[in-house]
């Protein structure tokens, strides 16, 4: 009675174990159980409390000059942040410069509010003791574009430079791993771990992964990161050098990046591992 | 300054779904900062859920539960335009107290 007990269980063990190993065989792909897990996540999505946090940080007169942010033109005009994030980056004539979303932040802050440049790129990315200004702006932006499309035009000379460029660094490979964006993110189906990663050479993995990625709840970091943050952490990866807060080439990638995405439907805050 | 909780109502039948986002640090007291000082133990102790004024939930939460949890309670026997108020007390004594009303699923 005991041993033929213990046998239906091993029975029963090997089974789930064909059966898991055939469902992963025949999708390819590492995470679909993670993928149920994340849809869990999203419904209760914890960046939804930076959205809030940066929207009264937006409203709220803050720094040395006592302003709001409601004077912050991101492109729509000044203080309009419905469908900013859709068609950022882009060329402003005040800075002369092709600028994403975090780098024009950057420039209303200093400009509107009197913050400092350098004390805003060092809480750049918040850390469990300090939470970071910029990620829940960035967080507040991102969702008063949700439902609206990416649609970022190069119709500015420098904005098409701006393209290129970010065209030209996705593909080079350069540092000591002689990595490229496109090492990693060139191929469908591939993965870091159990981490998946978007082949961002074709338009609908890409559509997906920018107009639904980041900003993002990172739950290992219990906060919001940004694009900049992505990018930097991709860079660190690739063993490059660090990526300049807001730096032309972090502008240059984005400016690639999210003119390859337009079209997609923009759900942001997004949540990952 | 506590930040304010997002609370979700939702009714399925005749069943309250209430989804909370909770804003607070929970720290454990084991971990270290930048420096390499202990971090203080801050977390919420007790966190409480009524429905039109009467207690359906009480919890004595500790420092198992992650930085900025979610929280989820159904509730039997709701109507829409219920009031449910959520607060919770932490162990500095910080308070929070949100509000929302039950809407239809």
């Amino acid at each position: 009675m005991k041993f033929s007990n213990r046998t239906a269980v091993v029975c029963a063990v090997a089974m789930a174990l064909t059966m898991a190993g055939g469902t992963a065989a025949a999708q390819g792909k590492a995470d679909d159980g993670l993928a149920l897990g994340r849809k869990m996540l999203a419904e209760d999505n914890p960046g939804d409390l930076w959205v809030e946090r940066g929207q009264r940080l937006f409203t709220e007169r803050r720094g040395p000059k006592n302003a709001s942010l409601e004077k912050c033109d991101l492109g729509m005009g000044p203080g309009v942040v419905k469908g900013a994030f859709a068609q950022l980056p882009r060329y402003f004539t005040d800075t002369d410069r092709v600028q994403d979303l975090e780098s024009r932040l950057l420039t209303c802050m200093v400009e509107l509010q009197g913050f400092k440049r350098e004390e805003i790129v060092r809480n750049r990315f918040g850390t469990l003791d300090r939470d970071s200004d910029m990620e829940a702006l960035v967080s507040y932006i991102g969702a008063a574009s949700n439902g609206l499309r990416m649609n970022v035009r190069l119709t500015h000379a420098k904005e098409r430079e701006m393209y290129k460029a970010g065209e030209y660094a996705f593909y080079r490979r350069s540092g000591p791993l002689d990595f490229a964006c496109v090492t990693c993110h060139g191929e469908s189906g591939k993965r870091i771990r159990l981490q998946e990663l978007p082949n961002m050479t074709k338009a609908e993995e890409m559509r997906e992964v920018i107009a639904t990625g980041w900003p993002a709840y990172r739950g290992t970091h219990s906060t919001v990161r940004t694009m900049q943050h992505r990018l930097y952490d991709c860079f660190w990866q690739m063993r490059q050098p660090d990526l300049g807060f807001a730096s032309d080439l972090s502008v240059a990638l984005t400016t690639y990046l999210n003119h390859s995405a337009n079209g997609g439907e923009i759900k942001l805050p997004g949540v990952r591992r | 300054m506590a930040e304010p909780m997002k609370i979700r109502a939702l009714l399925k039948g005749d069943v309250a779904d209430i989804r909370v986002l909770v804003a607070h640090p929970m720290e454990t007291g084991q971990r270290r900062d930048a420096a390499g000082a202990l971090v203080p133990a801050h977390f919420i102790q007790s966190m409480i859920v009524t429905h039109n004024g009467k207690p359906v939930y009480e919890g004595q939460w500790s420092q198992a539960i992650s930085r900025n949890p979610v929280f989820a309670v159904r509730v039997k026997g709701a109507k829409v335009g219920d009031k449910i108020v959520v607060s919770w007390t932490d162990n500095k004594n910080d308070k929070r107290s949100d509000e929302t009303t039950v809407a239809a699923g």
